[in-house]
Protein backbone atom coordinates (compact mmCIF):
# COMPACT_ATOMS: atom_id res chain seq x y z
CA UNK A 1 0.00 0.00 0.00
CA UNK A 2 1.20 3.45 -0.84
CA UNK A 3 1.52 5.82 2.02
CA UNK A 4 0.81 9.44 1.44
CA UNK A 5 -2.69 9.25 -0.06
CA UNK A 6 -5.09 9.99 2.76
CA UNK A 7 -7.42 7.06 3.39
CA UNK A 8 -11.15 7.33 2.69
CA UNK A 9 -11.96 5.15 5.67
CA UNK A 10 -9.78 5.08 8.72
CA UNK A 11 -10.70 2.84 11.62
CA UNK A 12 -8.64 3.15 14.79
CA UNK A 13 -8.85 1.00 17.90
CA UNK A 14 -12.50 0.18 17.24
CA UNK A 15 -14.23 -1.74 20.00
CA UNK A 16 -17.86 -2.74 20.33
CA UNK A 17 -19.53 -4.37 23.28
CA UNK A 18 -23.00 -5.86 23.41
CA UNK A 19 -24.09 -6.40 27.00
CA UNK A 20 -20.53 -6.59 28.31
CA UNK A 21 -19.46 -9.04 25.64
CA UNK A 22 -16.77 -7.54 23.46
CA UNK A 23 -17.59 -8.35 19.84
CA UNK A 24 -14.97 -6.06 18.27
CA UNK A 25 -11.76 -6.03 20.26
CA UNK A 26 -9.63 -3.32 18.72
CA UNK A 27 -9.84 -3.07 14.95
CA UNK A 28 -7.41 -0.92 12.97
CA UNK A 29 -8.09 -0.64 9.29
CA UNK A 30 -7.36 1.85 6.52
CA UNK A 31 -9.14 1.80 3.20
CA UNK A 32 -7.51 3.93 0.52
CA UNK A 33 -9.28 5.70 -2.33
CA UNK A 34 -10.50 3.29 -5.02
CA UNK A 35 -9.48 0.28 -2.98
CA UNK A 36 -11.67 -2.80 -2.72
CA UNK A 37 -11.07 -4.45 0.63
CA UNK A 38 -12.56 -7.85 1.26
CA UNK A 39 -13.44 -9.08 4.74
CA UNK A 40 -13.80 -12.78 5.41
CA UNK A 41 -14.15 -14.77 8.59
CA UNK A 42 -16.31 -17.29 10.41
CA UNK A 43 -19.86 -16.59 11.52
CA UNK A 44 -19.91 -14.45 14.63
CA UNK A 45 -16.46 -12.98 13.95
CA UNK A 46 -17.93 -9.48 14.02
CA UNK A 47 -17.86 -8.66 10.31
CA UNK A 48 -21.35 -7.19 10.16
CA UNK A 49 -20.78 -5.33 13.40
CA UNK A 50 -17.60 -3.81 11.93
CA UNK A 51 -19.52 -2.55 8.90
CA UNK A 52 -22.40 -1.25 11.01
CA UNK A 53 -19.98 0.71 13.19
CA UNK A 54 -18.67 2.42 10.05
CA UNK A 55 -21.93 4.38 9.63
CA UNK A 56 -22.97 4.19 13.26
CA UNK A 57 -25.92 1.89 12.77
CA UNK A 58 -24.13 0.48 15.81
CA UNK A 59 -22.56 2.92 18.22
CA UNK A 60 -18.86 2.06 18.70
CA UNK A 61 -17.90 1.51 22.35
CA UNK A 62 -14.39 2.87 21.83
CA UNK A 63 -12.07 3.97 19.07
CA UNK A 64 -12.73 6.17 16.08
CA UNK A 65 -13.98 5.90 12.54
CA UNK A 66 -13.03 8.59 10.06
CA UNK A 67 -14.63 8.94 6.65
CA UNK A 68 -12.95 11.36 4.29
CA UNK A 69 -11.06 12.77 7.24
CA UNK A 70 -14.19 13.43 9.32
CA UNK A 71 -14.54 11.58 12.61
CA UNK A 72 -18.08 10.20 12.45
CA UNK A 73 -18.01 9.23 16.10
CA UNK A 74 -17.41 12.83 17.21
CA UNK A 75 -20.28 14.54 18.98
CA UNK A 76 -20.15 17.56 16.69
CA UNK A 77 -20.50 15.48 13.52
CA UNK A 78 -23.90 15.46 11.83
CA UNK A 79 -24.19 11.72 11.36
CA UNK A 80 -27.11 11.98 8.93
CA UNK A 81 -25.07 14.21 6.65
CA UNK A 82 -22.18 11.72 6.85
CA UNK A 83 -24.30 8.65 6.19
CA UNK A 84 -25.15 9.71 2.67
CA UNK A 85 -21.42 9.57 1.95
CA UNK A 86 -21.28 6.01 3.23
CA UNK A 87 -23.38 3.72 1.05
CA UNK A 88 -24.54 0.47 2.57
CA UNK A 89 -25.81 -2.69 0.90
CA UNK A 90 -27.40 -5.43 2.98
CA UNK A 91 -27.62 -9.17 2.65
CA UNK A 92 -31.41 -9.01 2.63
CA UNK A 93 -31.62 -6.01 0.22
CA UNK A 94 -34.04 -4.13 2.51
CA UNK A 95 -35.78 -2.35 -0.32
CA UNK A 96 -38.89 -0.43 0.67
CA UNK A 97 -41.62 -2.81 -0.51
CA UNK A 98 -44.31 -0.13 -0.80
CA UNK A 99 -42.32 2.00 -3.24
CA UNK A 100 -41.29 1.52 -6.85
CA UNK A 101 -37.64 0.89 -7.66
CA UNK A 102 -37.28 4.52 -8.71
CA UNK A 103 -38.89 5.83 -5.52
CA UNK A 104 -36.57 3.60 -3.50
CA UNK A 105 -33.66 5.35 -5.16
CA UNK A 106 -35.01 8.91 -5.10
CA UNK A 107 -36.39 9.04 -1.56
CA UNK A 108 -33.15 10.10 0.11
CA UNK A 109 -32.29 12.39 -2.81
CA UNK A 110 -35.49 14.29 -2.12
CA UNK A 111 -35.67 14.04 1.67
CA UNK A 112 -31.99 14.17 2.62
CA UNK A 113 -30.33 16.07 -0.22
CA UNK A 114 -33.42 18.22 -0.84
CA UNK A 115 -33.22 17.77 -4.60
CA UNK A 116 -36.23 18.92 -6.59
CA UNK A 117 -38.32 15.96 -7.71
CA UNK A 118 -37.44 16.24 -11.39
CA UNK A 119 -33.72 16.31 -10.71
CA UNK A 120 -34.03 13.46 -8.20
CA UNK A 121 -35.78 11.36 -10.84
CA UNK A 122 -33.09 12.12 -13.37
CA UNK A 123 -30.36 11.12 -10.92
CA UNK A 124 -32.39 8.09 -9.85
CA UNK A 125 -32.78 6.92 -13.43
CA UNK A 126 -29.06 7.40 -14.00
CA UNK A 127 -28.28 5.27 -10.94
CA UNK A 128 -30.71 2.55 -12.06
CA UNK A 129 -29.10 2.69 -15.49
CA UNK A 130 -25.68 2.05 -13.96
CA UNK A 131 -26.96 -1.18 -12.44
CA UNK A 132 -28.71 -2.09 -15.70
CA UNK A 133 -32.25 -1.68 -14.42
CA UNK A 134 -33.54 1.54 -15.96
CA UNK A 135 -36.32 -0.53 -17.52
CA UNK A 136 -37.52 -1.65 -14.06
CA UNK A 137 -37.92 1.86 -12.62
CA UNK A 138 -41.69 1.49 -12.21
CA UNK A 139 -41.59 -2.03 -10.76
CA UNK A 140 -42.15 -2.76 -7.10
CA UNK A 141 -39.54 -4.83 -5.24
CA UNK A 142 -41.97 -7.75 -5.03
CA UNK A 143 -41.98 -7.91 -8.83
CA UNK A 144 -38.20 -8.16 -9.10
CA UNK A 145 -35.84 -11.12 -8.76
CA UNK A 146 -33.43 -11.19 -5.83
CA UNK A 147 -30.55 -10.15 -8.07
CA UNK A 148 -32.55 -7.24 -9.44
CA UNK A 149 -33.60 -6.17 -5.96
CA UNK A 150 -30.00 -6.14 -4.81
CA UNK A 151 -29.00 -4.07 -7.81
CA UNK A 152 -31.75 -1.56 -7.00
CA UNK A 153 -30.40 -1.46 -3.45
CA UNK A 154 -26.95 -0.71 -4.85
CA UNK A 155 -28.45 2.04 -7.01
CA UNK A 156 -30.17 3.49 -3.94
CA UNK A 157 -26.82 3.87 -2.21
CA UNK A 158 -25.02 4.91 -5.37
CA UNK A 159 -27.40 7.75 -6.20
CA UNK A 160 -26.20 9.64 -3.14
CA UNK A 161 -22.65 9.64 -4.56
CA UNK A 162 -21.02 8.04 -1.54
CA UNK A 163 -17.31 8.24 -0.89
CA UNK A 164 -17.22 4.64 0.21
CA UNK A 165 -19.61 1.72 -0.03
CA UNK A 166 -20.07 -1.03 2.53
CA UNK A 167 -21.38 -4.39 1.36
CA UNK A 168 -22.54 -6.95 3.91
CA UNK A 169 -22.73 -10.34 2.18
CA UNK A 170 -24.51 -8.84 -0.83
CA UNK A 171 -24.87 -12.15 -2.64
CA UNK A 172 -25.49 -14.68 0.14
CA UNK A 173 -29.27 -14.44 -0.10
CA UNK A 174 -29.28 -14.98 -3.84
CA UNK A 175 -29.87 -18.05 -5.95
CA UNK A 176 -26.52 -19.07 -7.50
CA UNK A 177 -27.55 -18.08 -11.02
CA UNK A 178 -28.30 -14.50 -9.87
CA UNK A 179 -25.03 -13.91 -8.02
CA UNK A 180 -23.11 -13.03 -11.18
CA UNK A 181 -25.31 -10.05 -12.07
CA UNK A 182 -24.64 -8.42 -8.69
CA UNK A 183 -20.90 -9.15 -8.80
CA UNK A 184 -20.74 -7.65 -12.29
CA UNK A 185 -22.25 -4.44 -10.98
CA UNK A 186 -19.67 -4.39 -8.19
CA UNK A 187 -16.89 -4.94 -10.76
CA UNK A 188 -18.24 -1.98 -12.70
CA UNK A 189 -18.17 0.14 -9.56
CA UNK A 190 -14.59 -0.87 -8.94
CA UNK A 191 -13.69 0.08 -12.48
CA UNK A 192 -15.39 3.42 -11.93
CA UNK A 193 -13.12 4.07 -8.98
CA UNK A 194 -15.50 3.41 -6.10
CA UNK A 195 -13.95 2.66 -2.70
CA UNK A 196 -15.48 -0.48 -1.22
CA UNK A 197 -15.39 -2.53 1.94
CA UNK A 198 -16.99 -5.88 1.23
CA UNK A 199 -17.90 -8.72 3.55
CA UNK A 200 -18.35 -11.74 1.33
CA UNK A 201 -17.21 -15.26 0.77
CA UNK A 202 -17.19 -15.14 -3.02
CA UNK A 203 -13.56 -16.21 -3.29
CA UNK A 204 -13.37 -16.14 -7.04
CA UNK A 205 -14.62 -12.58 -7.09
CA UNK A 206 -12.13 -11.68 -4.36
CA UNK A 207 -9.27 -13.14 -6.34
CA UNK A 208 -9.90 -11.03 -9.41
CA UNK A 209 -11.38 -7.86 -7.90
CA UNK A 210 -10.07 -7.38 -4.36
CA UNK A 211 -6.96 -5.37 -3.60
CA UNK A 212 -6.69 -6.80 -0.13
CA UNK A 213 -8.31 -9.52 1.91
CA UNK A 214 -8.79 -9.28 5.65
CA UNK A 215 -9.39 -12.34 7.76
CA UNK A 216 -11.30 -11.64 10.97
CA UNK A 217 -11.98 -13.93 13.89
CA UNK A 218 -13.34 -13.27 17.36
CA UNK A 219 -13.44 -9.51 16.93
CA UNK A 220 -9.88 -9.11 15.70
CA UNK A 221 -8.10 -8.88 12.38
CA UNK A 222 -6.04 -12.03 12.30
CA UNK A 223 -4.24 -11.43 9.05
CA UNK A 224 -4.44 -9.42 5.88
CA UNK A 225 -2.81 -9.35 2.50
CA UNK A 226 -3.37 -9.60 -1.25
CA UNK A 227 -5.99 -12.19 -2.19
CA UNK A 228 -3.52 -14.56 -3.87
CA UNK A 229 -1.45 -14.82 -0.72
CA UNK A 230 -4.34 -15.05 1.76
CA UNK A 231 -6.13 -17.71 -0.26
CA UNK A 232 -3.07 -19.73 -1.32
CA UNK A 233 -0.49 -19.36 1.43
CA UNK A 234 -2.03 -17.86 4.56
CA UNK A 235 0.43 -17.53 7.39
CA UNK A 236 -1.97 -18.08 10.29
CA UNK A 237 -3.30 -21.51 11.13
CA UNK A 238 -6.79 -20.12 11.77
CA UNK A 239 -6.89 -18.52 8.33
CA UNK A 240 -5.70 -21.72 6.72
CA UNK A 241 -8.40 -23.72 8.48
CA UNK A 242 -11.09 -21.25 7.46
CA UNK A 243 -9.98 -21.13 3.81
CA UNK A 244 -9.85 -24.90 3.69
CA UNK A 245 -13.39 -24.99 5.06
CA UNK A 246 -14.57 -22.48 2.44
CA UNK A 247 -12.94 -24.36 -0.39
CA UNK A 248 -14.83 -27.54 0.39
CA UNK B 1 -97.08 -14.23 16.50
CA UNK B 2 -99.28 -11.20 16.02
CA UNK B 3 -98.24 -10.02 19.49
CA UNK B 4 -94.56 -10.35 18.69
CA UNK B 5 -94.92 -8.32 15.52
CA UNK B 6 -96.91 -5.72 17.44
CA UNK B 7 -94.27 -5.50 20.15
CA UNK B 8 -91.06 -5.60 18.09
CA UNK B 9 -91.82 -4.81 14.45
CA UNK B 10 -94.58 -2.24 14.72
CA UNK B 11 -94.10 -0.09 11.63
CA UNK B 12 -96.48 2.64 12.77
CA UNK B 13 -94.51 3.10 15.99
CA UNK B 14 -91.21 2.98 14.15
CA UNK B 15 -92.43 5.70 11.86
CA UNK B 16 -93.46 7.87 14.81
CA UNK B 17 -90.11 7.28 16.52
CA UNK B 18 -88.11 7.91 13.37
CA UNK B 19 -87.43 11.66 13.79
CA UNK B 20 -86.20 11.11 17.34
CA UNK B 21 -84.06 8.15 16.29
CA UNK B 22 -82.59 10.07 13.38
CA UNK B 23 -81.57 12.89 15.68
CA UNK B 24 -79.98 10.21 17.88
CA UNK B 25 -78.17 8.84 14.85
CA UNK B 26 -76.86 12.33 14.17
CA UNK B 27 -75.44 12.50 17.70
CA UNK B 28 -73.87 9.06 17.32
CA UNK B 29 -72.23 10.11 14.07
CA UNK B 30 -71.06 13.32 15.72
CA UNK B 31 -69.46 11.34 18.56
CA UNK B 32 -67.76 9.05 16.04
CA UNK B 33 -66.45 11.93 13.97
CA UNK B 34 -65.02 13.41 17.15
CA UNK B 35 -63.61 10.38 18.94
CA UNK B 36 -62.28 8.22 16.08
CA UNK B 37 -59.77 10.80 14.79
CA UNK B 38 -58.88 11.69 18.38
CA UNK B 39 -58.25 8.03 19.18
CA UNK B 40 -56.27 7.43 16.00
CA UNK B 41 -54.06 10.43 16.73
CA UNK B 42 -53.70 9.62 20.43
CA UNK B 43 -52.91 6.02 19.61
CA UNK B 44 -50.21 7.02 17.17
CA UNK B 45 -48.70 9.32 19.79
CA UNK B 46 -48.72 6.45 22.34
CA UNK B 47 -47.09 4.08 19.87
CA UNK B 48 -44.37 6.56 18.95
CA UNK B 49 -43.76 7.32 22.61
CA UNK B 50 -43.39 3.61 23.31
CA UNK B 51 -40.54 3.51 20.75
CA UNK B 52 -38.73 6.41 22.37
CA UNK B 53 -35.12 6.14 23.38
CA UNK B 54 -36.02 7.64 26.75
CA UNK B 55 -36.87 4.89 29.18
CA UNK B 56 -39.29 7.08 31.15
CA UNK B 57 -41.27 7.93 28.00
CA UNK B 58 -41.43 4.29 26.98
CA UNK B 59 -42.54 3.33 30.44
CA UNK B 60 -45.23 6.03 30.55
CA UNK B 61 -46.61 4.94 27.19
CA UNK B 62 -46.74 1.27 28.12
CA UNK B 63 -48.26 1.99 31.54
CA UNK B 64 -50.86 4.30 30.01
CA UNK B 65 -51.80 1.82 27.31
CA UNK B 66 -52.14 -1.01 29.84
CA UNK B 67 -54.07 1.07 32.37
CA UNK B 68 -56.71 2.38 30.00
CA UNK B 69 -57.13 -0.97 28.32
CA UNK B 70 -57.81 -2.58 31.67
CA UNK B 71 -60.38 -0.01 32.90
CA UNK B 72 -63.91 -0.71 31.68
CA UNK B 73 -64.88 2.23 29.47
CA UNK B 74 -68.23 2.61 31.21
CA UNK B 75 -66.47 3.03 34.56
CA UNK B 76 -64.12 5.57 33.01
CA UNK B 77 -67.01 7.55 31.51
CA UNK B 78 -69.02 7.65 34.73
CA UNK B 79 -65.94 8.59 36.68
CA UNK B 80 -65.23 11.51 34.36
CA UNK B 81 -68.83 12.68 34.17
CA UNK B 82 -69.88 12.16 37.78
CA UNK B 83 -66.53 12.12 39.55
CA UNK B 84 -64.78 15.16 38.11
CA UNK B 85 -67.41 17.60 39.45
CA UNK B 86 -66.07 16.79 42.91
CA UNK B 87 -62.80 18.30 41.70
CA UNK B 88 -64.67 21.39 40.60
CA UNK B 89 -64.81 20.45 36.91
CA UNK B 90 -68.17 20.08 35.24
CA UNK B 91 -67.72 18.52 31.82
CA UNK B 92 -70.73 18.51 29.49
CA UNK B 93 -71.88 15.03 28.45
CA UNK B 94 -70.14 15.44 25.09
CA UNK B 95 -66.89 16.57 26.72
CA UNK B 96 -67.00 13.68 29.17
CA UNK B 97 -67.62 11.24 26.32
CA UNK B 98 -64.78 12.75 24.28
CA UNK B 99 -62.31 12.48 27.18
CA UNK B 100 -63.31 8.94 28.14
CA UNK B 101 -63.20 7.73 24.55
CA UNK B 102 -59.93 9.50 23.90
CA UNK B 103 -58.30 7.66 26.80
CA UNK B 104 -59.88 4.33 26.03
CA UNK B 105 -59.56 4.22 22.25
CA UNK B 106 -56.08 5.77 22.16
CA UNK B 107 -54.81 2.89 24.23
CA UNK B 108 -56.36 0.30 21.93
CA UNK B 109 -55.28 2.04 18.74
CA UNK B 110 -51.87 2.60 20.33
CA UNK B 111 -51.40 -1.09 20.95
CA UNK B 112 -52.41 -1.87 17.36
CA UNK B 113 -50.01 0.70 15.89
CA UNK B 114 -47.26 -0.63 18.14
CA UNK B 115 -47.77 -4.16 16.86
CA UNK B 116 -47.78 -2.78 13.32
CA UNK B 117 -44.54 -0.90 13.80
CA UNK B 118 -42.94 -3.98 15.30
CA UNK B 119 -44.06 -6.03 12.32
CA UNK B 120 -41.76 -3.93 10.12
CA UNK B 121 -38.28 -5.41 10.26
CA UNK B 122 -35.17 -3.73 11.61
CA UNK B 123 -33.73 -3.97 8.10
CA UNK B 124 -36.10 -1.25 6.90
CA UNK B 125 -34.86 1.08 9.62
CA UNK B 126 -31.24 0.19 8.84
CA UNK B 127 -31.66 0.81 5.13
CA UNK B 128 -33.41 4.13 5.55
CA UNK B 129 -31.07 5.42 8.25
CA UNK B 130 -28.04 4.36 6.18
CA UNK B 131 -29.13 6.79 3.46
CA UNK B 132 -29.21 9.65 5.95
CA UNK B 133 -32.94 9.76 6.63
CA UNK B 134 -33.68 10.86 10.17
CA UNK B 135 -35.65 8.76 12.63
CA UNK B 136 -38.93 10.63 12.18
CA UNK B 137 -38.55 10.58 8.38
CA UNK B 138 -37.96 6.84 8.46
CA UNK B 139 -41.05 6.43 10.60
CA UNK B 140 -43.19 8.63 8.35
CA UNK B 141 -42.11 7.42 4.90
CA UNK B 142 -40.94 3.87 5.46
CA UNK B 143 -42.21 2.27 8.64
CA UNK B 144 -45.70 3.68 9.25
CA UNK B 145 -47.04 3.07 5.74
CA UNK B 146 -46.05 -0.58 6.02
CA UNK B 147 -47.17 -0.82 9.65
CA UNK B 148 -50.62 0.56 8.91
CA UNK B 149 -51.00 -1.73 5.94
CA UNK B 150 -50.11 -4.73 8.09
CA UNK B 151 -52.61 -3.91 10.84
CA UNK B 152 -55.35 -2.29 8.77
CA UNK B 153 -57.87 -5.05 9.58
CA UNK B 154 -57.23 -4.51 13.31
CA UNK B 155 -57.53 -0.75 12.99
CA UNK B 156 -60.84 -1.09 11.19
CA UNK B 157 -62.11 -3.75 13.64
CA UNK B 158 -61.28 -1.49 16.51
CA UNK B 159 -63.12 1.34 14.80
CA UNK B 160 -66.23 -0.86 14.60
CA UNK B 161 -65.87 -1.50 18.33
CA UNK B 162 -65.63 2.23 18.94
CA UNK B 163 -68.83 2.88 16.98
CA UNK B 164 -70.65 0.22 18.98
CA UNK B 165 -69.23 1.56 22.21
CA UNK B 166 -70.66 5.03 21.56
CA UNK B 167 -73.95 3.65 22.91
CA UNK B 168 -72.54 3.95 26.44
CA UNK B 169 -72.86 7.72 26.03
CA UNK B 170 -76.52 7.10 26.89
CA UNK B 171 -75.60 6.73 30.57
CA UNK B 172 -74.56 10.37 30.74
CA UNK B 173 -77.82 11.37 29.02
CA UNK B 174 -76.20 12.19 25.71
CA UNK B 175 -79.08 11.65 23.30
CA UNK B 176 -77.31 9.36 20.86
CA UNK B 177 -78.91 6.53 18.91
CA UNK B 178 -79.53 4.08 21.73
CA UNK B 179 -80.62 6.78 24.17
CA UNK B 180 -83.14 8.17 21.69
CA UNK B 181 -84.47 4.74 20.85
CA UNK B 182 -84.86 3.90 24.51
CA UNK B 183 -86.68 7.16 25.09
CA UNK B 184 -89.07 6.31 22.26
CA UNK B 185 -89.55 2.86 23.80
CA UNK B 186 -90.44 4.30 27.17
CA UNK B 187 -93.07 6.69 25.80
CA UNK B 188 -94.64 4.16 23.41
CA UNK B 189 -94.37 1.13 25.72
CA UNK B 190 -93.18 -0.74 22.66
CA UNK B 191 -89.78 -2.25 21.73
CA UNK B 192 -89.94 -1.50 18.05
CA UNK B 193 -87.79 1.66 18.31
CA UNK B 194 -84.97 -0.45 19.79
CA UNK B 195 -85.27 -2.89 16.90
CA UNK B 196 -85.08 0.06 14.51
CA UNK B 197 -81.94 1.35 16.26
CA UNK B 198 -80.39 -2.12 16.07
CA UNK B 199 -81.18 -2.23 12.36
CA UNK B 200 -79.47 1.11 11.88
CA UNK B 201 -76.33 -0.09 13.68
CA UNK B 202 -76.38 -3.19 11.52
CA UNK B 203 -76.72 -1.26 8.28
CA UNK B 204 -73.89 1.04 9.31
CA UNK B 205 -71.48 -1.62 10.46
CA UNK B 206 -72.19 -4.64 8.32
CA UNK B 207 -70.38 -3.28 5.22
CA UNK B 208 -67.39 -2.44 7.39
CA UNK B 209 -67.33 -5.93 8.85
CA UNK B 210 -67.36 -7.31 5.31
CA UNK B 211 -64.50 -5.00 4.45
CA UNK B 212 -62.50 -6.35 7.38
CA UNK B 213 -62.71 -9.93 6.11
CA UNK B 214 -61.52 -8.76 2.73
CA UNK B 215 -58.63 -6.82 4.23
CA UNK B 216 -57.68 -9.81 6.35
CA UNK B 217 -57.52 -11.97 3.28
CA UNK B 218 -55.40 -9.38 1.50
CA UNK B 219 -52.93 -9.05 4.37
CA UNK B 220 -52.68 -12.82 4.69
CA UNK B 221 -51.91 -13.09 0.97
N1 LIG C 1 -27.49 -6.02 18.35
C1 LIG C 1 -26.80 -7.02 18.95
N2 LIG C 1 -27.02 -7.32 20.25
C2 LIG C 1 -26.35 -8.30 20.84
N3 LIG C 1 -25.42 -9.07 20.25
C3 LIG C 1 -25.16 -8.84 18.95
C4 LIG C 1 -25.84 -7.80 18.24
N4 LIG C 1 -25.38 -7.80 16.95
C5 LIG C 1 -24.45 -8.78 16.89
N5 LIG C 1 -24.32 -9.41 18.08
C6 LIG C 1 -23.40 -10.51 18.36
O1 LIG C 1 -22.12 -10.16 17.91
C7 LIG C 1 -21.46 -11.26 17.34
C8 LIG C 1 -20.92 -10.90 16.00
O2 LIG C 1 -22.01 -10.66 15.15
P1 LIG C 1 -21.82 -10.22 13.65
O3 LIG C 1 -23.19 -10.19 13.05
O4 LIG C 1 -21.02 -9.00 13.57
O5 LIG C 1 -20.99 -11.43 13.07
P2 LIG C 1 -20.65 -11.77 11.55
O6 LIG C 1 -19.18 -11.92 11.49
O7 LIG C 1 -21.28 -10.79 10.65
O8 LIG C 1 -21.32 -13.19 11.38
P3 LIG C 1 -22.11 -13.81 10.12
O9 LIG C 1 -21.08 -14.37 9.19
O10 LIG C 1 -22.93 -14.90 10.73
O11 LIG C 1 -22.92 -12.73 9.52
C9 LIG C 1 -22.44 -12.41 17.33
O12 LIG C 1 -22.11 -13.29 18.38
C10 LIG C 1 -23.77 -11.76 17.57
O13 LIG C 1 -24.59 -12.60 18.32
MG1 LIG D 1 -22.86 -10.82 9.27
Amino acid sequence: MTTGTPPILEIRGLRKKFHDVEILRGIDLLVLPQELVFVIGPSGAGKSTLLRCCNRLEEPSAGSVQVGGVDITARSTDINAMRRQIGMVFQSFNLYPHMTALRNVTLALVKVLRKPRAEAERLGMAALDRVGLANKARSYPGELSGGQQQRVAIARALALEPKVMLFDEPTSALDPELVGSVLNVMRELKRGGMTMLVVSHEMRFARDAADRVIFMDHGLIVEEGPPQRIFSTPSEARTRAFIAELGR
Amino acid sequence: MEAIIQQFFNLAIMERALPLILSGLKQTILICVLVIPLGLAGGLACAILSLSRLRIARWAAVAGIDFFRAIPPLVLLIFIYAGLPFAGLRPSPMTAVAIAFFLNTSSYYGEIYRAGIESVGQGQWDAARSTGLRGYQTLAYIVLPQAVRNVLPDLVSNTVEVVKLTSIASVVALPELLYSADMARSVTFNSSPIVLAAAIYLVMLWPIVRLISRLERRVAA
